[in-house]
């Protein structure tokens, strides 16, 4: 067998990456996990995560990933602030280059890259981001105390966020495209039941429109064929995550037709030694507790596959 | 471990200590309540120690200091504004890694 640097090298450092990193050191893998940004990935950008087991009064997001990260701390797992530009994954002895130049190999992968919040792609949009568009309720909602804004989706991220804003926002318009909601019950009851917002079905959002400092309106369509304004200050964008997959070979890994890595249920890729978990994958729902569950079946598939190298 | 190479500065200090400061200035506005802010606090307190003496490290609480941001219409943080000879050389929006951190400081350094 060639020599590589390490054993194991989990992408990522969100719920699946920690949970990976927390098996892998636990067992005296040599691993390392390489994060290219702030640990904790989406989680971050939650206000309150009321569904994680354990947490019986619920927790934040923040809190959350910083107990998972010391978690994998106190196994001495070994990690990396570094960004990685290219991969060649299909050896025996997966390469990873990294932006400074530096190199570095294993015998196997867990990407764990996560997902970043999708984009409308309409006029406005990009101009206005920091200034009116936000795609995190929890960093940007304070901004907006006592003023309009607007809430772009229908899932459970959108609906959850509408319902924080209201601590803040005088009111919150919730715009979806479809003519129901796609939260879980008890996550719409409570909007429903909250009179701070008001609901747009069945229109979409086309223009973001405002001057100097900031958004003022917003251009909707109607699927009756109608288009309105709408008068905020500030719109938030939650409308699901894409995979980031930008540095990653996606040529030479099999994915779904939105971008996310296919892999069997023990979080095989089709390439030998290379896993994936978490929100990267294809699968339906994405949610911290099943991100976490994938990260420990990685690293046991990672483990089963190095001792039968 | 947080640097006491970082500045907590105020709206009050902010013309005499960033405006008409000897060095080049990194100011991260942040809150208590922003989970990406307190994310991105290690890898803030690691380039105060890298860059110390070439340009100041500070951070702002939003919260406290209402009037800084207004004035340079931050409506999203983690922002990180970088300040040189008194004028606003460029600024991020989001956690970002440190390659980007250090690209920025890197414009005035």
């Amino acid at each position: 067998m060639q020599p590589a640097d390490y054993q194991l090298i989990i992408l990522g450092g969100g719920p699946a990456g920690l949970t990976a990193g927390l098996y892998a050191a636990r067992n005296k893998l040599r691993c390392l996990l390489v994060e290219k940004g702030a640990q904790g990935g989406q989680v971050l950008t939650t206000d309150w995560v009321d569904n994680y087991p354990g947490f019986i009064e619920g927790t934040t997001g923040f809190e959350l990933v910083e107990k998972m990260s010391a978690h994998a701390a106190r196994f001495d797992l070994q990690t990396m602030f570094a960004h990685v530009t290219s991969f060649d994954l299909k050896g025996e002895i997966k390469i990873l280059q990294l932006e400074n130049g530096e190199k570095l190999t294993a015998q196997s992968v867990i990407i764990c890259a996560g997902g970043s919040p999708g984009k409308l792609y309409i006029p406005g949009e990009e101009v206005f981001t920091g200034k009116g568009v936000s795609y995190c309720a929890t960093c940007d909602g304070p901004f907006y105390k006592e003023q309009d804004i607007a809430v772009v989706g229908g899932g459970n991220t959108a609906i959850q966020e509408a319902i924080h804003l209201t601590k803040f926002a005088r009111k919150v318009t919730v715009i979806h495209r479809r003519k129901e909601l796609r939260a879980t019950r008890i996550v719409q009851d409570k909007a429903f039941a909250n009179d701070k917002i008001d609901f747009i079905f069945d229109a979409e959002v086309t223009e973001i429109k405002g001057g100097e400092n900031g958004v003022e309106q917003l251009i909707l369509s109607h699927k009756n064929g109608t288009g309105s304004t709408l008068e905020v200050s500030g719109i938030f964008i939650l409308i699901g995550v894409v995979p980031n997959t930008e540095m990653l070979p996606m040529d030479d890994l099999e994915k779904d037709e939105y971008g996310f890595i296919i892999t069997d249920t023990e979080m095989k890729t089709n390439l030998p030694g290379v896993f994936a978990a978490g929100d990267i994958r294809s699968k339906n729902f994405r949610q911290i507790i099943n991100a976490a569950g994938e990260g420990a079946t990685a690293e046991l598939s990672a483990e089963h596959y190095l001792a039968n190298l | 471990m947080a640097s006491d190479k970082v500045m907590h500065i105020s709206d009050d200090e902010f013309d005499s200590k960033i405006l008409q400061g000897d060095l080049p200035c990194l100011i991260d506005f942040w809150a208590p309540w922003c989970g990406p802010c307190k994310a991105i606090g290690p890898m803030i307190d690691e380039l105060a120690e890298e860059y110390d003496g070439k340009i100041r490290i500070a951070k702002m609480n939003v919260d406290d200091n209402p009037a800084t941001p207004g004035k340079y219409g931050i409506r999203a943080i983690p922002t990180l504004i970088l300040f040189k000879d008194g004028e606003k050389v460029d600024q991020i929006t989001g956690a970002v890694g440190k390659p980007q951190l250090t690209e920025l400081i890197n414009k005035v350094v």
